[in-house]
């Protein structure tokens, strides 16, 4: 697939923000009383997650590592005020109804997590792409939760009223309470699909704890025992189900054992072997 | 002979009690309040009523039957749950909320924290105030005598309220709210079968009393307290809602804590919240507390000094 794709595809599908990474919850949470506030938080988010995904990416040979944080910060809100003032002027009851939301977007753990781990280590283009995704999944996510909640707490869609619903309005889910059920439904609706697909022999990429198996873009990278240095950080193989099961028996020659912290981790690298064994057989089959 | 023989560890001695027997005594013990809500407040409640129960025990059954679970309806839990849920809506509701209260009762409150003996919540009481949130207007809609009108609770600042009315049950309110007596009786039934015991309840309306007379406004007026004591949901929540086996705590200290919770809570729900009642939130708040209740009040072990558990 197009590298330029897949990030895309990432973003959409197999680490959506909302339902699989479950990042940036007080907006997805807080705003998606309607399906309308959810599109305009996510396409608000898009456009700065693009845009400061594209600068920091541009930036990231210049900005020395100690203060990245900050600049960081200085360009998201940077992009942020700009989107801010753009609402204010063109869509005036949008910018009421998200309120406090917009400027929030400058603290959004999708922003920051994109450019720590992904903008601020690859080009330009793949940057913008990944941010693309990553927005647009985010845009998905929240219009889907606004979508179920305003239908059960409203009756209308896109605020169009839908007549036969008009005695059956459940007050809950226009509330914090309701959002809560509506995304624990959809992501276990969103989990069973996954498994689904991966029963019929389309593995996809289990989430492995941290960045998807990406430790190259974790701060914790040189603490954690818990990791495989063999991918790159800008082309993520899908891994495996069978290596998050085992992720230290992924038999990789050197590098596993130079990682090793302590007697036990080399005493595990050092039956590699039988690990080994276990997979080639598995494999097999 | 062999049952002389037989080695086992303990317990030894067993009771032949199980589930669905202390189901069946509570379902027993509400039945004066059942029949005295459906006398009443006519056939309106027991539709109600026969529709809960059925939507709660159908609702267990499917969800058991879709995720592949045992059947454990035969346990009478549900329809345990079913029938206090229906004992706490004015039988106006709608039947479609009705439904859709037994159901979240059943499927969200219980089955989805894995069923009888694991929900942190009394499925009933969750179930209420999911209606109470959602449907605020057809919930606090209460008629007598084919007139709306207030409950005596929301009346007592006025002063007009008849006690003894109130005691029997002829007042406006949730079908099995309203008679002080009917429930006292059912509570009597059930401390005689030894299926619940007094100091929940107790130190509940104890609590509670104290705190009507402190912040209620109105000093030791007698006739305030009754009222109080007798309107809203207070006995009904306080025998039977406060006492579930599952979510309230099993260590005597923590029983005492609890009905203080209780009592503290619903007074200041009532004395100073927006609405006339607070039994329901008080119970599932302090339900949410049960865990540190008896994490702080394990009982010493015999034999085992302070010093040496603090070392630990």
């Amino acid at each position: 697939m197009n590298k330029n794709l897949e990030r895309v595809y990432n973003g959409l599908w197999k680490e959506n923000p909302t339902f699989v990474l479950m990042l940036g919850m007080c907006p997805t949470l807080a705003v998606t009383t309607s399906a309308i506030n959810g599109i305009g938080m996510g396409l608000s988010t898009t456009v700065v997650l693009v845009l400061s995904n594209m600068l920091i990416s541009a930036l990231r040979n210049i900005i020395p590592d100690r203060v990245r944080m900050p600049a960081f910060i200085v360009v998201v809100a940077s992009f942020v005020t700009i989107v801010q003032f753009l609402m204010e002027g063109f869509t005036p009851s949008l910018y009421e109804s998200l309120g406090i939301y917009i400027p929030l977007i400058v603290v959004n753990c999708i922003i920051l997590g994109r450019a720590e781990s992904y903008a601020s280590k690859n080009p330009v283009i793949p940057s913008m792409f990944d941010g693309i995704g990553m927005g647009l999944g985010f845009t998905v996510g929240l219009t889907l939760i606004g979508i179920v909640r305003e239908i059960l707490a409203n009756g209308s869609i896109f605020g169009a009223v839908i007549a036969p619903l008009n005695d059956y309005h459940i007050t809950l889910f226009g509330l914090a309470p309701g959002a809560f059920f509506v995304l624990g439904c959809l992501v276990a609706i969103m989990n069973v699909v996954r498994r689904n697909m991966e029963a019929k022999g389309k593995p996809l990429p289990a989430v492995q704890g941290c960045l998807g198996g990406d430790c190259s873009g974790c701060s914790l990278s040189s603490a954690c025992t818990g990791k495989s240095l063999v991918h790159k950080a800008d082309e993520v193989p899908p891994v495996d189900p069978k290596d998050v099961a085992k992720p230290q028996a992924v038999p990789t020659e050197t590098k596993q054992t130079a990682n090793a912290k302590n007697t036990e981790d080399v005493e595990k690298s050092g039956s590699d072997s039988s690990y080994a064994d276990d997979i080639a057989g598995k494999e097999e089959k | 002979m062999s049952n002389l023989l037989k080695v086992s560890s303990s317990p030894h001695v067993r009771a032949k009690d199980d589930s669905s027997i202390i189901m069946l005594y509570v379902i027993i013990a509400l039945m004066p309040t059942t029949l005295f809500g459906i006398i009443n407040f006519g056939i309106r409640a027991l539709l109600l009523i026969a529709v809960c129960i059925t939507s709660c025990v159908l609702s267990e059954f499917l969800f058991e039957k879709a995720v592949g679970k045992k059947n454990t309806i035969g346990d009478l839990s549900a329809a345990v749950t079913g029938l206090l849920l229906a004992l706490n809506l004015p039988h106006t509701l709608p039947v479609w909320q009705a439904v859709l209260g037994s159901v979240f009762a059943i499927v969200v409150v219980k089955m989805l924290f894995g069923g009888l003996g694991q929900n942190f919540m009394n499925p009933a009481l969750g179930g209420r105030v999911f209606l109470l949130i959602s449907f605020a207007g057809t919930m606090t809609h209460f008629e007598y005598d084919g007139v709306a009108g207030p409950t005596p609770l929301t009346s007592i600042g006025g002063g007009n309220v008849n006690t003894l009315d109130m005691l029997i049950g002829r007042t406006a309110g949730t079908i099995g709210e309203t008679s002080a007596l009917c429930i006292l009786i059912g509570a009597i039934i059930l401390i005689l079968l030894g299926v619940i015991d007094l100091v929940i309840p107790g130190v509940y309306i104890l609590t509670f009393s104290i705190f009507v007379i402190l912040f209620g406004g109105h000093g030791l007026d007698t006739t305030f307290l009754v009222a109080h004591l007798c309107g809203g949901g207070l006995m009904l929540g306080a025998f039977f809602m406060a006492t579930d086996y599952v979510t309230s705590p099993i260590t005597p200290l923590g029983k005492v804590l609890f009905g203080i919770c209780l009592g503290v809570l619903t007074g200041i729900f009532r004395f100073f919240g927006n609405s006339a009642e607070g039994v329901s939130y008080a119970i599932i708040f302090s339900n949410l507390l049960v865990p540190l209740i008896e994490k702080i009040t394990v009982p010493r072990a015999f034999g085992i000094s302070k010093e040496v558990k603090s070392n630990e």
